[in-house]
């Protein structure tokens, strides 16, 4: 069974409250590594067999339609096994 | 004066605004999601709440309900819609306006009673009041921080097209204090803050919301 892997990220110049606040909570931790961070979300979606282009291509459009908003977010589309 | 107000699931101010628009002297129509009938309402209000629990994103899903098919094809052509808090997110997710609502700068959910003006009195659900006018109505939102590119911000501003702006300190980081834009037409607007919360004193912190609906209904009877 392979995955296709929707990977959404808010957009560089868009503020994210949440990344900061995990960013702040991490050296209070004694977590000393991170200069920043970005919160975003993963859609695992099932697939029987191998991919298709063609799934990919639909995956590509519901990820543009509905799993991100085009305004404020970035996505990417990967396969995994 | 037939107005509708959508309910989906997770709706929570459609009967405080039912009762805005019945208080204004309109007759209230409750709308369902699932059905895509508007029942000859004039315009409609799309209330606030967590429709479909927020999930995804606030208004995402709701965005692709069958009234929603309804009104964005409606509203393409002139029919006057105001979203509140999540029907401003919807309005948004639709594409119906631009821009986007997200998560409160210090991330708190924000309830208080706010002073904003009325920037854009040009619209069918603000006419009635004065250009520049500061009013104080509720905001009750965990995601209100409008946010969205430099060149859809400066298009929003030159055409004046903000319906409302935060007055004093930024409660949530949204750019440029906005707190409700309309679209080019003017027909679709979207406001963070509830006016169907602030339309009498007993139950609100002023009347100065009741304006929105007595507006719109003054602009239906022509």
């Amino acid at each position: 069974m392979a995955m296709i892997v929707v990977e959404v990220m808010l957009k560089p110049e868009i503020l994210d409250p949440q990344g900061q606040a995990v960013a702040s909570a991490l050296p209070r931790l004694g977590f000393t590594f991170a200069q920043s961070v970005r919160q975003g979300k993963r859609f695992e979606i099932e697939v029987v067999g191998e991919p298709t282009a063609e799934q990919l291509a639909e995956v590509e459009k519901a990820a543009h339609t509905l799993l991100s908003n085009p305004v404020i977010e970035n996505f990417v589309v990967k396969v995994e096994k | 004066m037939r107005i509708g107000v959508v309910t989906f699931p997770g709706s929570l101010d459609d009967r405080s605004a039912l009762r805005a628009i019945e208080l204004a002297g309109g007759v209230a129509v409750p709308l369902f999601h699932g059905e895509n009938d508007l029942k000859e309402v004039q315009a409609v209000v799309l209330p606030g709440g967590f429709s479909y629990g927020d999930y995804l994103r606030c208004g995402a899903i709701s965005r692709f309900s069958p009234i929603m098919e309804s009104i964005i094809l409606a509203a393409e052509h002139g029919f006057p819609v105001l979203g509140i808090c999540n029907g401003f997110q919807i309005l948004c997710e639709s594409h119906l306006l631009p821009g986007a609502l997200t998560r409160n700068a210090d991330l708190h959910f924000i309830c208080a009673d706010q002073k904003v003006s009325v920037e854009n009195t040009n619209t069918p659900w603000t006419r009635g009041y004065a250009q520049g006018q500061e009013i104080v109505i509720p905001i009750k939102n965990g995601e209100g921080s409008f946010q969205c590119s430099d060149e859809t911000l400066k298009e929003l501003e030159d055409e004046g097209r903000v319906v409302l702006r935060y007055v004093g300190k930024n409660p949530n980081g949204s750019r440029n204090l906005i707190a409700g834009i309309s679209n080019k037409r003017g027909n679709v607007v979207g406001v963070m803050p509830h006016p169907e919360q602030a339309i009498e004193n007993l139950t609100g912190p002023s009347e100065d919301g009741l304006m929105f609906f007595s507006s719109i209904l003054k602009e239906l009877v022509g």
